[in-house]
């Protein structure tokens, strides 16, 4: 039952996976590391 | 010893790009696209993946979209295959908390209460201040990065200030405020094992809330088991694995079924 549901969360994790690179969202993440993140390193 | 090379292997693996640590620059290939799973700070020069809590923060706090489909997607499918063993496994801050902890002092164990820190992180620093407390163009600060992480300080923010002029001139208050988080989390990790893990990580906690289902994990064979407690005094987070096992607290450090006598304990996933 429980692997039932790892299964199914997984499935829906492909799903949300999908959505987000159709929207583009790798690209934003791609941006802001490849810059240095001045907040995330507590200068900005 | 097992897990210590695994951790070291995986930290040095995931910066693994050495030459900016020289330069004083950071990765700009495009596997940053893809989110590793420990708190490992993509603004460390070596590192070759992006943190999640930060890519979630920065999508969430971008103009375009309040919720990341995309990272949510990732840690939920991290969480469902491994849980938290990630972080006794995986996470670069949690090799760094498990070397200072070997520092021969007293120890001492965390006030159970302040456990429930880490919710109120991951509600206000990571969702709220990059959701709701926004600028005027919709854009929010990554607020665990910005006010907590000391990942990003470690592994970003010294390593790039010893090499880079041009930041040091841009240090201010803030940067004063993380490095006093950072040596508290130092001092604090030498005293209690993973103070950081258990009081203040929201990834920790995320990956938590699936130990309980996710594919990897340990299960408990009551008919083996002798109640001896063997597990129990040997488990740092101060679990006791038989009532508690897959406790959302659970690093899966795997101390638990190296010490139990009767092997009434084992890992599920995992093939004898």
């Amino acid at each position: 039952m429980k692997n039932r549901l790892s299964y199914f969360l997984l499935m829906i994790s492909a799903v949300m996976i999908g959505i987000g690179i159709h929207r583009n969202e790798m690209t934003i993440v791609l941006k802001k590391a490849i810059n240095i993140c001045l907040e995330c390193i507590g200068v900005g | 010893m097992k897990r210590l090379w695994i951790q070291i292997i995986f930290f040095i693996s995931s910066n693994a790009y050495i030459k900016g640590f020289f330069e004083g620059r950071i990765f700009k290939g495009s596997s940053k696209m893809m989110c590793v799973p420990g708190l490992n700070c993509y603004s460390c020069p070596g590192a070759l993946g992006s943190c999640p809590l930060g890519s979630l923060q920065s999508v969430m706090g971008s103009m375009k979209y309040q919720v990341s489909f995309y990272v949510l997607g990732l840690l939920m499918a991290f969480g469902t295959l491994f849980g938290r063993f990630i972080c006794g496994f995986l996470c670069p801050l949690g090799l760094i908390q498990d070397l200072l902890y070997k520092i021969r002092t007293k120890k001492y164990t965390l006030f159970k209460p302040l456990k429930y820190i880490k919710y109120g992180v991951l509600v206000y620093f990571v969702i709220l201040i990059p959701t709701v407390f926004t600028n005027k163009v919709g854009m929010g600060d990554p607020g665990f990065c910005k006010y907590i992480c000391p990942s990003g300080t470690l592994f970003g923010a010294i390593p790039l200030l010893l090499k880079n002029p041009g930041l040091r001139s841009a240090v201010g208050i803030l940067f004063s405020w993380k490095m006093f988080v950072l040596i508290s989390i130092i001092i604090g990790s030498v005293l209690i094992y993973r103070i950081f893990c258990q009081m203040l990580c929201p990834l920790g906690l995320i990956y938590g809330l699936f130990n309980k289902v996710s594919l990897y994990g340990y299960k408990l064979d009551l008919e083996k088991c002798n109640s001896c407690g063997a597990c129990q005094k040997v488990c740092k987070i101060e679990l006791d694995p038989c009532t508690q096992l897959n406790n959302i607290e659970c690093i899966r450090c795997g101390d638990c079924i190296d010490n139990c006598h009767s092997n009434a304990l084992a890992r599920k996933g995992v093939r004898k």
